[in-house]
């Protein structure tokens, strides 16, 4: 089980991966994510579930190279097996349990950062498949670091690119293209952002300027991914949640989005010790 | 009565030595040792010392085969009732059970039952097994590899059912796997081979697989065949206190820290696993999960403090780890009860604000409760705190099966063979007490064991 079929590297450290894993490929929703320990010696990494074909029993997974366990899984080669894939986790995002009469007349706009972008491919997909409203904005440093352009234009009623540097499409960042689409006259009823956490806070912040209610991925530090161990708590609402079990989708309005950066760094004086001794 | 031979002490890894290391810290009895502690039984007429073992076993009788140099014959006696004796030798807390009856305690010093128990376990050499009979045997599933599902799952396998454990982890074991630590349970010697001797039976170990997610109950029985289910989840979810500072960095839950060490094995370097034990560590807490972070922080090297609001007399953790801790060096802050963490301008624990305590009077339990001393507010610097505070159940199966209830404390209710509110669903352990013992969760499995054989044979002769 959890062999590696297809493997692709998209940019120069993200990397594409299709693997079976049968039982979860059957159970999986858009939202949700796995957990892949590549050996017996690494560690559990949680990565949102990127498609998944229930027939071939396949889940893709998007791994961007971050440290040692990262490296690990995308160190992997077509044919090879994962230690371990287990799913899965978290909760469907939201709109997978609403009425089709709630659905009905919603606009999404994504706003999708850096390897964040591939979790966005299977929520718009599902949500176009139904004939609701989706718009995808997709922001990268530069036009050599996009990936699943292609897919996610597919999935989708209108893709707007945009780069820090102005090389391809809008120039600057994702909010920025938000807001000028919403000047011009677009009008969006719910908003999802999922990228880097910094990205999250600072489209809610937008989300909250235009009044768009809207939810975010939270990718906090994870063990077990089923409400074992709190590694992943986070503050939502002035409350303790547990991303894992409570998530990883949360309203951003109620995010304490500085605990949140400040709790993924826990762990980054042992991180960077690993990352030079296995990585370089 | 009187006692002519002392107890055998038992030989250990020095404190000093072992406050660095990860090998078991208690050696165990050899042969002449063991049958030396082995005739100090009097085998009493009505021994008290099995009445107090939840599971009854033959104390007596297996240590009158150790006597005789039978370990074989002792391992035979104890398998009747136990299937963990190698474990349950070790972490019992004899102290409060077996040990705690025996009438040479009323004098001295009681038998030392379990180590006798463990001396059986680990020298009895593998037991015969008889495989499963292959081919059409009914299938049952069984949730969690903690005691409780691996004693449910063996007793199955040896009357014949076609047994699957579904294990959410990637190793087996429960809490014996990812909570109590290397140097109290090895894991590749004395873990592993009960584990193995469960597969022996022919019972199918699937990790990774968390039911509720991955699959359910119901698709279980509907789409897999299996014809009854026993849920021997535990109770996996840690408390936190709820005080201000508690989301700081450096500060765990005993879960994580203790299934990062041991699970992941962070303190292996070998291992990718990080871990963060600090310079100064403080674990809030009193029962065994506080034990074992405390002196796995030590181990990491960490200077380790206990904080706990009552007193050493009410401590629940087994009486040999608190003695272990305190040679190993950690102090023991009794009557304190933290009330907030500081951190410092990065967001890191950089002290913990408590308050003395004083016991109150007795409440309709009988317990002494611990209530606040006004104004007695002391802080204690500190850059760790790890919560052992407890866990409770996880809702996740109750959420996702219909017909199942919990009961008010979060427990899947069942009664005392198992039987939950839905036919053909059975459950044990931690998942129905809330954290409880090894032993009653083994002894619990076995109980449902028998209890689907007895559903599964009633609805054959329906049929
Ligand atoms: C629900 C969820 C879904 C996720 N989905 C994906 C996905 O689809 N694709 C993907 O590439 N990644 C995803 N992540 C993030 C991924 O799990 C981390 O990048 C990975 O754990 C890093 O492990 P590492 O050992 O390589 O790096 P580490 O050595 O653990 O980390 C190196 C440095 O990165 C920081 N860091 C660690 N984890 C994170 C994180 N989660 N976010 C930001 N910084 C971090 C650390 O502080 C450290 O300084 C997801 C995380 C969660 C919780
Ligand atoms: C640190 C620590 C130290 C302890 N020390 C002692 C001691 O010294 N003496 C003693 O007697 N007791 C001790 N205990 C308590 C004892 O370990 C437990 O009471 C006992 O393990 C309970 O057994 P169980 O089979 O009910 O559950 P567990 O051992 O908790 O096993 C449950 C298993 O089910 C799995 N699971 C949970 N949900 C799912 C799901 N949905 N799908 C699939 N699998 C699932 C879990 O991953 C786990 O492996 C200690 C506990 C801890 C945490
Ligand atoms: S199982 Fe536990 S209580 Fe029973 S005899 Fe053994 S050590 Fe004592
Ligand atoms: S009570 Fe003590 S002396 Fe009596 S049978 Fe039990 S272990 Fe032996
Ligand atoms: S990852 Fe352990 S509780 Fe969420």
């Amino acid at each position: 089980m959890f062999r590696i079929l297809e493997r692709k590297m998209l940019t120069p450290n993200i990397c594409k991966m299709v693997v079976e894993a049968p039982r979860i490929a059957k159970a999986a929703q858009p939202g949700q994510f796995l957990i892949v320990r590549a050996d017996e010696k690494g560690e559990r990494i949680p990565l949102t579930i990127s498609d998944y074909d229930r027939e071939k029993g396949l889940v893709t997974i998007v791994t961007q190279l971050i440290g040692a366990s990262s490296a690990a899984i995308i160190a992997k080669e077509e044919g090879e097996f994962f230690a371990d894939v287990v799913g899965p986790l978290g909760n469907p995002s939201a709109f997978v349990h609403a009425s089709e009469d709630e659905l009905k007349g919603r606009r999404y706009i994504f706003i999708a950062g850096g390897v964040g972008t591939a979790p966005v491919y299977p929520q718009a997909k599902w949500l176009h498949d139904r004939g609701i409203a989706v718009d995808v904005i997709i922001g990268a440093r530069n036009k050599d670091l996009f990936i699943y352009t292609d897919e996610i234009a597919s999935a989708c009623d209108n893709l707007y690119l945009c780069t820090d540097d102005g090389s391809a499409g809008f120039h600057g960042v994702g909010t920025a293209c938000l807001e000028k689409l919403v000047a011009e006259g677009k009008s969006y009823t719910h908003a999802v952002a999922i990228g880097p956490m910094v990205m999250m806070k600072f489209a809610t912040l937008t989300c909250k300027k235009l009044g768009i209610p809207e939810d975010v991925s939270l990718n906090m530090l994870m063990v077990d991914g089923t409400g074992m161990c709190g590694a992943c708590r986070v503050t939502v609402a002035g409350k303790t949640r547990f991303a894992c079990v409570d998530g990883p989708e949360f309203n951003g309005y109620d995010v304490d989005f500085d605990e949140a950066m400040r709790r993924l760094g826990q762990y980054k004086e042992e991180e960077a010790e690993q990352k030079a001794k296995y990585v370089g | 009565m009187a006692e002519r031979i002392p107890r055998v002490p038992v030989r250990e890894q020095d404190p000093k030595v072992r406050a660095h290391n990860f090998e078991e810290v208690c050696y165990g009895y050899n042969l002449e040792e063991a049958t030396l502690e082995s005739s100090r039984c009097l085998h009493c007429k009505n021994p008290r010392c099995v009445g107090a073992c939840p599971v009854g076993i033959d104390i007596p009788g297996f240590i009158a085969k150790v006597k005789e140099g039978d370990i074989a014959g002792a391992a035979a006696v104890i398998a009747k009732d136990s299937s963990l004796p190698a474990v349950c030798g070790r972490v019992c807390p004899q102290e409060s059970q077996c040990e705690g009856s025996c009438v040479l305690g009323v004098k001295g010093e009681p038998v030392a039952i379990g180590k006798l128990e463990r001396f059986v376990a680990d020298h009895a050499g593998p037991a015969e097994v008889k495989a499963a009979p292959a081919g059409s045997a009914r299938k049952v599933a069984v949730i969690g590899s903690g005691p409780s599902g691996l004693a449910c799952a063996s007793d199955l396998a040896k009357k014949g059912y076609d047994v699957t454990i579904f294990e959410a982890l990637h190793k087996a074991g429960g809490v014996l796997e990812y909570g109590i630590p290397e140097f109290r349970l090895p894991k590749d010697t004395v873990l592993k081979r009960e584990i193995d001797s469960v597969k022996a039976l022919g019972v199918k170990i699937e990790t990774d697989v968390i039911v509720g997610r991955t699959v359910t109950i119901d698709s279980l029985m509907e789409d897999e065949g299996f014809e009854a289910v026993f849920v021997g989840t535990g109770a996996g979810l840690p408390r936190f206190m709820g005080i201000p500072g508690e989301n700081l960095n450096g500060v765990f839950s005993a879960n994580e820290f203790l299934t990062r060490n041991n699970l992941m094995k962070a303190f292996r370097e070998d291992y990718l696993t990080p871990i963060h034990a600090g310079r100064k560590c403080c674990v809030v807490g009193g029962g065994n999960v506080a034990m074992d972070a405390a002196r796995t922080a030590l181990r990491l090297g960490a200077d380790t403090t206990i904080i706990y609001r009552r007193t050493e007399v009410e401590l629940p953790a087994r009486k040999e780890e608190v003695h272990h801790a305190k040679e190993e060096g950690i102090e023991f802050r009794m009557l304190t009860n933290p009330v907030e963490i500081l951190g410092d301008e990065k967001g890191w624990v950089r002290a913990v604000r408590c308050i003395r305590m004083e016991l109150g009077e007795p409440d309709e339990s009988g317990r002494r409760s611990p209530v606040p001393i006004p104004g007695s507010e002391f802080e204690i610097e500190t850059d760790t705190v790890i919560m052992a505070l407890g866990t409770s159940p996880n809702p996740l199966i109750v959420n996702t099966t219909e017909g199942l209830q919990a009961t008010r404390r979060g427990g899947l209710a069942a009664d005392p063979e198992g039987r939950t509110t839905r036919e053909g669903i059975f459950a044990g352990g931690d998942a129905v007490t809330g954290a409880a013992t090894v032993i009653l969760a083994m002894g619990a499995g076995r109980k449902a064991a028998a209890a689907i054989d007895g559903y599964l044979r009633g609805k054959d002769g329906n049929s």
